[in-house]
């Protein structure tokens, strides 16, 4: 991978709009205690056969922005105050919900964390692939469940043809995520948005199905939309990293600028965190503080009580993100210093 | 699931002696004499009560008659009255009134229940799901005669919706008021089971993934958030057809239905011991069958539960 196929924005022709472009949002969830701000000014785009991975610990607001995209937050408390979300320049926002929902499985499709709760303990397998046939082509009972094997062989479960009628409990946790990765592929989306897909999973289950998913997004040009916290699993698989914290990206770069040359502190202090076997039996780094309630994000810099380089502009300042190479930014006044590696 | 069928079959032999010889014991153990008054104004014949005593087997002692009772009855005969009827005959005559009294009953708290249940639990706070928790807590508080009269009085005699009382022959139209009665409780009960069932599982992930998939809200909560929805309250319907069954003594007596609620009732105060055991026995039965049916139905409808 070459730094000039990460395709930001800005490397797309111009005329061209992005597959999927997150412009400026901001969504709050309104409850009984007050208006928490989970995602506060969030942009980023993503071109076909491109990998995103978001990053960025609970509560950053990741995952809030991805059921925005999907159009599944929910409303209430969950609601988009501002931005927009343009799907090949289409704006979903501004779309009357019964034309929106014809996009989710179409053209944008998700899947979760635990497939064992996402998936309907009550239907089998085979038949809540097919539904996605039945729905939207309007599909046979008969044809929906042969297609439904034809991708579940395509995901690799094996004697797929006698498992087809099982249900989702009869399944171990690697192959209830195929199973649900074969439902979201199922009509051959443009967009798969991928939300912690292996975080339920056991290690080696993990690299096989980012295997597939990573398969899958090559032969159909898919552009990949990958949330997770698992810095590791970004390294192998993602074209560009874009790091959240409290509600809004921190900082955006291609992969390999990440791990580089890191140009936040909290990039700094996550990369820091990751264990590493020559500084085994040394005490890990973890980053001091916890983040902040979303209904009390600090005025300023919302990692400034956290973070060592903070001066008074952090607390007084909210940073613009200011450009540090090629479609590499950062949210960080002092930005330079990070880079340096004038730490403390 | 076959297996476990017949097992629970089998289980129902010694529950039905025990329940028996219990009933049995108890109607025999009922204090007065079981002759009194039972010639009108004079003392019963001598004649009389020696026929009686050798029909009913009353000089023998109280396990040899028992075991006597079941002899006959595992014959297929059910006993006589003192008059000299066949129980079996009475039972036939009340049974299919109390069998169309519980379906219709049965049909109006499942269809208006579910349907108060599942649109108050999609809209939980509004008006409607305000309304449902308010007139079904009405109903749960009120007794069922009193329901039954107001009913009676306002749709039957004040505006003539329905018949007062039912026919002979008990036609369905005629049933639909006491059904309504009848159901009333249990419609309040089906309503809140399945508006807090539908609440719960209205924010499950599968929810959020069926509309992730595309799927139209219609879809959504008719096949995916009411099938789940559905288990808890299948399994309170399915016990409550068993009680319903059972007969129904204050709307039966409300509404002048020649049921199995008032036959037991007339049966206990005269004493006829044969017809009461006799009923009690089948009601027992369909109850244990109808729980057998309830237990088998919740692992269709939840393939998580298996019977082996």
């Amino acid at each position: 991978m070459t730094l000039t196929e990460t395709g930001s924005p800005a490397a797309v022709p111009a005329g061209t709009p992005p597959l999927l472009e997150v412009d400026n949002l901001h969504v709050e969830f309104r409850t009984r205690e007050g208006v928490a701000k989970a995602v506060n000014g969030v942009s980023y785009a993503i071109n076909a056969g491109e990998t995103l991975a978001v990053l960025g610990e609970s509560g950053s607001g990741k995952s809030v922005t991805a059921q925005a995209i999907m159009g599944i937050l929910d409303t209430p408390p969950g609601f988009v105050t501002k931005g927009s979300i343009r799907y090949q320049g289409d704006d979903l926002l501004q779309m009357p919900e019964g034309v929106r929902r014809t996009y989710r499985g179409e053209h944008l499709a998700m899947i979760f964390q635990d497939a064992l709760s996402s998936l309907n303990p009550v239907f089998s397998v085979g038949y809540q692939i097919a539904e996605m046939f039945r729905v939207h082509r309007g599909m046979s009972r008969s044809d929906g469940m042969k297609k439904a094997l034809e991708l579940m062989e395509l995901v690799n479960i094996p004697a797929a043809r006698e498992r087809v009628k099982d249900y989702p409990h009869q399944f171990s946790g690697g192959m209830r995520q195929r199973i649900m990765i074969a439902m979201a592929i199922a009509l051959d989306p443009e967009v798969l948005i991928a939300d912690e897909p292996t975080t339920a999973l056991d290690v080696t289950v993990q690299a096989q199905i980012m295997a597939l998913l990573k398969e899958l997004q090559r032969e159909r040009d898919m552009g990949l939309i990958l949330i997770t916290h698992d810095l590791g699993v970004v390294a192998d698989v993602a074209d560009k990293i874009a790091v959240m914290y409290a509600g809004r990206i921190v900082e955006r770069a291609p992969v390999y600028d990440i791990y580089a040359r890191p140009a936040h502190p909290y990039t700094e202090g996550l990369l820091a965190s990751i264990p590493r076997v020559d500084m085994k039996g040394q005490e890990l780094f973890a980053i001091k503080g916890i983040p902040p309630s979303l209904m009390r994000i600090p005025p300023g810099c919302p990692f400034n009580p956290r973070c060592g380089y903070a001066r008074d502009i952090c607390r007084e300042q909210d940073p613009p993100n200011y450009p540090v190479g090629d479609a590499h930014d950062s949210a960080c006044h002092f930005w330079e210093e990070v880079v340096d590696g004038t730490r403390r | 699931m076959g297996r476990y069928a017949l097992r629970r079959l089998l289980q129902m032999i010694p529950v039905l002696l025990g329940s028996t010889f219990l009933i049995y014991v108890m109607v025999w153990a009922l204090p007065g004499d079981p002759f009194a008054g039972r010639c009108g104004q004079r003392p019963c014949t001598d004649a009389y009560i020696a026929a009686q005593t050798a029909k009913f087997n009353l000089d023998d002692p109280l396990i040899v008659r028992y075991f006597k009772y079941l002899g006959n009855l595992l014959q297929g005969d059910l006993g006589q009255t003192f008059a000299g009827q066949n129980v079996s005959d009475l039972v036939a005559r009340a049974y299919p009134t109390t069998l169309k009294l519980a379906l219709v009953a049965l049909t109006i708290e499942a269809v208006v229940g579910l349907g108060a249940g599942v649109l108050a639990g999609l809209r939980r706070g509004g008006y409607f799901d305000n309304f449902v928790l308010v007139s079904t807590l009405f109903v749960i508080s009120l007794p069922v005669f009193v329901i039954g009269f107001m009913l009676q009085y306002g749709l039957g005699i004040r505006w003539g919706v329905f018949p007062v009382t039912v026919s002979a022959g008990a036609p369905f139209a005629d049933l639909i008021l006491p059904g309504l009665v009848l159901g009333s409780l249990s419609l309040a009960y089906v309503a809140r089971l399945m508006r807090s069932s539908l609440a719960e599982n209205i924010r499950a992930d599968y929810i959020r993934t069926a509309i992730a998939k595309g799927l139209p809200r219609r879809r959504v909560v008719g096949v995916h958030a009411v099938r789940n929805s559905l288990i808890p309250v299948i399994t309170f319907i399915g016990a409550d057809f068993g009680t319903l069954m059972g007969g129904a003594i204050i709307t039966e007596g409300i509404f002048n239905i020649n049921g199995v609620g008032g036959l037991v009732y007339r049966s206990i105060r005269l004493r006829e011991g044969a017809t009461v055991i006799a009923v009690v026995t089948l009601l027992v039965l369909v109850f244990l069958l109808m729980n057998l049916i309830v237990d088998l139905l919740y692992a269709v409808l939840d393939p998580r539960i298996r019977y082996e």
